[in-house]
């Protein structure tokens, strides 16, 4: 058995579970009208796909999920939907929300369904969207689409599954009789899950207030193969919370803002896992629940099962409501239940209880009290909170404290309000300044949106402007320099090859055109048998002719420019690229017109062979041409890029290496059963990024001789080595350098750790100094290349500093100006102007080093 | 059906405010018996006297604020406030300077800085305080135990009580009057503590004041274990006032009172108990609270030791008081989920 952590507070109200724990399981009616909302969960409503007038059966889809987040719903029974419009529906707003109504035929006629024979052999993904598909959501609490957590597996390292059958909540014992009655089902469940999850261990964490459950839980669990352990927790409320559930099970805290798997642990509640059992092994989808009714106003109080869209008056007169004795209906418990004024509103996938209260049983709380900071709520607290604090600020608005007093922290399990001696309902003052806070970051937030989306429109219009008249300039320069050369160009124009292949182009286009007229005109002609064919043929031939001859015109152009490109400084291997490509193209339609033909017989075969065959030739030069471009432009280019390849993919295996690092840590820090896993997850990291970064630095040794023959001109368009990844590496080699050094130093020095620990800092020192090798060496090369242009680059760092300070220094007496309405601002301002350029001239300048 | 929208919780815990104050003024009995027992009427007549004065101050006050009378004065807080006062006042001071006393309390102390739970000190030290320095003759004029005279409850009846204390001071009461232990000790003149014990008979008689504190240590234990207050303030301020005078006392006995003595007499007892764990003016967390505490032991120990006034229980919880809101920024307990309590005013969001 294992060792239960306790969490700081929690209280103990009376129970009331005993009333509704003495008759088994009962089906509640069929009611006559369902009322089915299309949200039950959080995430995405459901969209329907069902109207109004259609029949529908039980367990037919009648809703489907939209987006990630977001479950499927199914009618409870068999008949017609009536309705699709807002309805009152559980919700603490009380707000009306989408229903889809179905008015009941009483055949309760089942739809075609069947589970899955064996899920072991459906994949993974099938079997987690089979279970969305069945509308399987957190039946405990909020309702979170289940699937999603069964995602969970894959991005995280799962070790601990938490079933929570807790049921802290006084009076609910809905999960309570699932498990004396349906034991099976929810072994069954759990199975599922585990072959989802793969977690290590499997713990149940189950108040000492059920004995019966835990009896009959033990039983079940003989038959199963897992490993799951029933961990009973004393009762104190809010065990069952979920973050409280997992202390008390496991030790580890869920840190501040982080989900349970984030530390390993995926928590389920346990009627969700009987959910998932019967979607999976029985094709059942999530129509029903069990809702237990009680409460002092009922005489029968209960555990129904009962269909999902029920109106929650059937229930309460199934469990024989005294509506005189009625004062107070909640939904849920009484610790964080609400209030519901309508008694037609349906029961959802989430509601677990329904407790019909008499007046004496929750009288009207007082009027509140001054807070006389007791302390007995901070006592309370499972949060470890300062509700008192909190209470203050929250009155006060003093929001920012209460946010630094961890205002979101709060569960808002009520346990505070329950001990205040002076009746305050904390509780409500705290949602309140969630809301208030909430509101404010959301107005922040527009707010910034709004400025800079202002700020951006400023500085478009500005850079329009600027851009409008510099293309002004350009084009009175472009129309003064044109006038000028078109008198000498004339003739010369003429030469230039590129030009000519595009006439030439054209005009081959043109007569290509004209064929293509002058043949279907021949063919519309042979067609109706015209007379003119003769010369429609004549025609065609002419036409023929022309395109072949301008055809030729521009292979011959574009040969010699291809081979002037070749033997050119700088040869396009884009372009020769294309052209490759573009003469495989060619050849490819010219071998299918061929093949075509010959299977048609047609008789211009030959010549059509002819043609592929002279394409044939034309792809292959092509080809040759890029590749040897390519060749003798990879040693440089090529070379660079797969080095930044490389070194992206260095960086990358790094950064995934410190994140699971860092993650593991805050593990190791929580005591968390991860550990072990993650510690495995991160080695496997490390040899990843070892890996990428000895490829890295092969790839630079084959490299290393160009580098230090590169002249400095060279070495600046190279841009081999980001200048800022270096400074970074060499700053992580030495912060984890440290880290090594007080580790040891903390260790025992003639332990095994700290032998381990001096060669690990060895390496590092080497990694470091070999990191800083390669820092300094790549910033000499700039300084060289800069010095070869005549620029000392210090020298220049320092004046663009001293520019930009320069500039600043003005932009604020020009402020100073600005404020005493002294009227040499003018000047100021051009003066700024030229420092503001000076100082982007300089850091231009500078970036180009850098 | 008329069912109204209420956000939970939907079930409270049976305690209220009253009930606490009733339980912290029911605590004060046993203490109350041992003075009474070994003092005399005097103090039983004061409780009676400022609780009347307490209970009009107070609906006046709110009366004034235009708040409902009924509501606030049935939190007991100002009786609480008044018997605390008349437990610390010596049994025959004079009516006037009890009312001046209670008058500062609520008044002041209290309903000026908003009432209930709004007041930055403990009302009864504030006007322990202020008495104290006002009227050093009236303060330091406590009786000697009734079992130093033998027949003293023939001689002080009653009647007899009621009439030195609204009558007037007689001589035919000075027959009675003697110093505190911790006024002999502090003004013992070149004694030693060895010579000084032997020397006064007030010393020799402190086995009343070692009752007295047994008695009000009995009562604090039972809210203790009502969980009326935590264990952090009253063991903070006993084991740090025990652990200065243990130093001292074993650097120089000669100079210094045992820890003993100092955990015994005066106010000691009933100021860890009864009034240092006034929540209101006290730290917040358990954390604050122990700090709270710390600060109160050792304040009581200078004081008594270097400072003018023998008895420090007072000013130590005055100053501390001071201090609360101080501590309370650097004492946030840490949350669940947090590796780190935030402290300061401000931290990272
Ligand atoms: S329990 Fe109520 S009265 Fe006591 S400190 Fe908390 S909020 Fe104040
Ligand atoms: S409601 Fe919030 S502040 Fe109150 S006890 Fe629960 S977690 Fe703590």
């Amino acid at each position: 058995m294992s060792k239960i952590f306790a969490f700081h507070g929690g209280i103990h109200p009376p129970e009331n579970k005993k009333q509704s724990t003495r008759s088994p399981i009962r089906p509640a009616p069929v009611p006559a009208q369902l009322t089915i909302p299309i949200q039950q969960h959080i995430g995405a409503p459901a969209k329907p796909c069902v109207k109004t007038g259609d029949y529908v059966q039980k367990g037919q889809l009648i809703a489907k999920a939209q987006g990630r987040i977001s479950v499927s719903i199914h009618a409870s029974s068999s008949g017609t939907v009536t309705d699709i419009s807002p309805k009152a529906v559980p919700h603490p707003s009380g707000l009306n929300a989408p229903c889809i109504s179905i008015q009941t035929d009483g055949k309760d006629e089942w739809i075609d369904h069947q589970g899955l024979d064996d899920y072991r052999s459906v994949p993974k993904q099938t079997l987690i969207e089979y279970i969305r598909d069945h509308g399987i959501a957190g039946m405990g609490g909020a309702g979170f689409p289940t699937d999603v957590k069964l995602h969970l597996g894959d991005d995280h390292i799962v070790n601990t599954l938490i079933i929570n059958a807790a049921e802290c909540e006084p009076y609910i014992t809905a999960d309570d009789m699932l498990i004396r009655e349906r034991a099976e089902q929810i072994v069954g469940g759990i199975e599922i899950i585990n072959y989802l999850l793969k977690p290590t261990h499997i713990l149940i964490g189950i108040e000492d207030n059920k004995a019966h459950a835990i009896r009959v839980l033990e039983d079940a669990l003989r038959h199963t193969e897992l490993n799951i352990d029933i961990i009973v927790v004393p009762t104190k409320y809010p065990s069952g919370g979920e973050k409280q559930l997992i202390r008390l099970l496991t030790g580890v805290e869920v840190p501040s803002g982080h989900i349970p798997a984030d530390v390993g642990i995926v928590c389920q509640n346990i009627g969700t896992a009987a959910a998932i059992n019967q979607a999976v092994n029985y094709g059942t989808p999530l129509i029903s629940r069990i809702v237990t009714v009680t409460g002092g106003a009922v005489s029968k109080p209960q555990n129904l099962e009962v269909l999902i869209g029920t109106p929650i008056n059937t229930l309460l007169e199934t469990a024989r409501i005294n509506h005189d004795q009625l004062s107070r209906l909640v939904m849920g418990g009484p610790m964080m239940g609400y209030t519901i004024e309508n008694d037609s509103i349906p029961i959802i996938k989430t509601s677990n209880c329904i407790i019909a209260a008499t007046a004496e049983e929750m009288p009207p709380a007082p009027p509140a009290q001054a807070c006389i900071r007791c302390g007995l709520c901070e006592q309370a607290c499972p949060a470890e909170l300062l509700p008192q604090q909190l209470y203050w600020f929250a009155k006060s608005k003093e929001f920012e404290k209460a946010k630094h007093h961890n205002l979101f922290d709060c569960i808002e399990c009520g346990a505070c309000s329950y001990v205040c001696p002076s009746n305050i309902p904390l509780v409500q003052y705290y949602r309140f300044a969630k809301n208030e806070i909430r509101a404010e970051e959301a107005e922040q937030r527009k707010a910034d949106q709004a400025r800079l989306r202002f700020e951006a429109r400023q500085a478009r219009l500005e850079q329009d402007k600027v851009d409008k008249e510099t293309r002004r300039k350009e084009r009175a320069a472009q129309a003064a320099a044109a006038q000028a050369i078109k008198k000498t160009t004339l003739e010369t124009a003429q030469t230039n090859p590129e030009d000519q292949i595009k006439q030439l182009k054209t005009a081959a286009a043109v007569t290509r055109t004209k064929l293509k007229k002058a043949l279907s005109a021949l063919e519309k002609a042979k067609a109706e048998s015209s007379d003119d064919i003769a010369q429609l043929d004549l025609q065609y031939k002419q036409a023929e002719h022309a395109a072949e001859e301008a055809q030729t015109a521009l292979e011959a152009a574009e040969k010699g420019a291809l081979v002037s490109a070749a033997t050119s400084n700088a040869p396009d291997i884009k372009q020769l690229k294309t052209q490759a490509a573009v003469a495989r193209t060619k050849l490819k339609k010219a071998q299918q017109a061929l093949k075509m033909a010959e299977e048609k017989g047609h008789d211009g075969v030959e010549t059509l062979r002819a043609t592929v065959a002279e394409l044939e030739t034309k792809a292959a030069n092509a080809q040759q041409a890029f590749a040897d471009a390519e060749a003798s432009n990879s040693s440089s280019g090529a070379a660079s890029q797969s080095s930044a390849m490389l070194q992206e993919a260095a960086d990358k295996a790094l950064q995934t290496l410190q994140k699971a690092e860092a993650a593991l840590a805050t593990a190791i820090e929580n005591n968390s059963p991860a550990a072990d896993k993650m510690q495995a997850g991160v080695e496997k990291l490390k040899s990843k990024y070892t890996e990428a970064l000895s490829a890295l630095q092969d790839n630079a040794k084959t490299q290393q001789p160009s580098i230090q023959q590169a002249t400095g001109q060279q070495a600046i368009e190279r841009k081999p080595i980001d200048l800022k990844a270096l400074k970074q590496n060499v700053s992580i080699m030495r912060t984890k350098l440290k880290k090594a050094e007080k580790l040891l130093e903390a260790t025992d020095e003639n332990s095994a750790e700290a032998s381990e620990l001096q060669q690990e800092i060895t390496r590092l020192t080497q990694l470091h100094q070999e990191a800083k090798a390669q820092l300094d060496a790549e910033e000499a090369i700039r300084i060289k290349a800069a010095a070869a242009q005549g620029i000392d680059l210090k020298q220049l760092k320092i004046d663009a500093a001293l520019a930009r300070a320069a500039a600043t220094k003005l932009q604020r007496s020009i402020k100073k100006e600005q404020e005493s309405e002294q009227n040499n601002l003018d000047a100021l301002q051009a003066e700024l102007i030229t420092a503001q350029q000076q100082a982007d001239k300089l850091t231009h300048t500078l970036s180009q080093f850098e | 059906m008329a069912l109204i929208r209420i956000t939970s919780p939907h079930v409270h815990k049976p305690v209220n405010t009253a009930g606490i104050m009733r339980l912290v003024i029911l605590a004060t009995l046993p203490g109350l018996l041992a003075m009474t027992f070994f003092f005399g009427w005097g103090t039983l007549i004061n409780i009676i006297w400022a609780s009347l004065l307490a209970v009009t101050f107070e609906a006046i006050c709110i009366k004034a604020r235009n708040r409902p009378l009924y509501f606030y004065l049935k939190d007991y807080s100002a009786i609480l406030t008044a018997v605390l006062i008349a437990l610390a006042l010596p049994p025959f001071v004079p009516w006037w300077l009890t009312a001046v006393a209670v008058f500062v309390a609520i008044v002041v102390a209290k309903q000026l800085y908003g009432g209930i739970g709004q007041n930055p000190f403990n009302p009864a030290m504030v006007a322990y305080a202020l008495v104290l320095i006002s009227f050093p003759l009236e303060m330091t004029r406590w009786t000697a135990p009734f079992m130093l005279q033998g027949d003293g409850w023939n001689i002080l009846g009653f009647v007899d009580t009621l009439q030195l204390i609204f009558g007037g001071w007689s001589e035919h009461a000075d027959a009675f009057t003697s110093a505190t232990p911790l006024d002999v000790m502090r003004h013992r003149g070149g004694l030693t503590t060895e010579e000084a014990w032997r020397a006064s008979d007030v010393l020799a008689n402190v086995g009343a004041w070692h009752a007295v504190s047994a008695a009000y240590f009995m009562g604090g234990i039972l809210l203790l274990y009502k969980k009326i207050f935590s264990w952090h303030t009253p063991a903070a301020v006993l084991i740090s006032l025990g652990a200065m005078s243990t130093l001292f006392y074993v650097i120089s006995p000669d100079t210094y009172a045992d820890p003993f003595f100092h955990l015994t007499v005066g106010g000691t007892i009933l100021g860890a108990f009864f009034i240092a764990t006034d929540p209101v003016s006290s730290a917040t967390s358990n954390k604050g609270k122990i700090w709270f505490g710390i600060g109160i032991g050792v304040l009581i120990f200078t004081i008594r030791t270097w400072g003018n006034y023998p008895d420090a229980v007072a000013f130590s919880i005055l100053l501390m008081n001071l201090a609360a809101p101080f501590i309370d920024q650097y004492t946030q307990p840490r949350t669940y989920g947090h590796k780190a309590p935030n402290s300061g005013l401000k931290g990272k969001a």
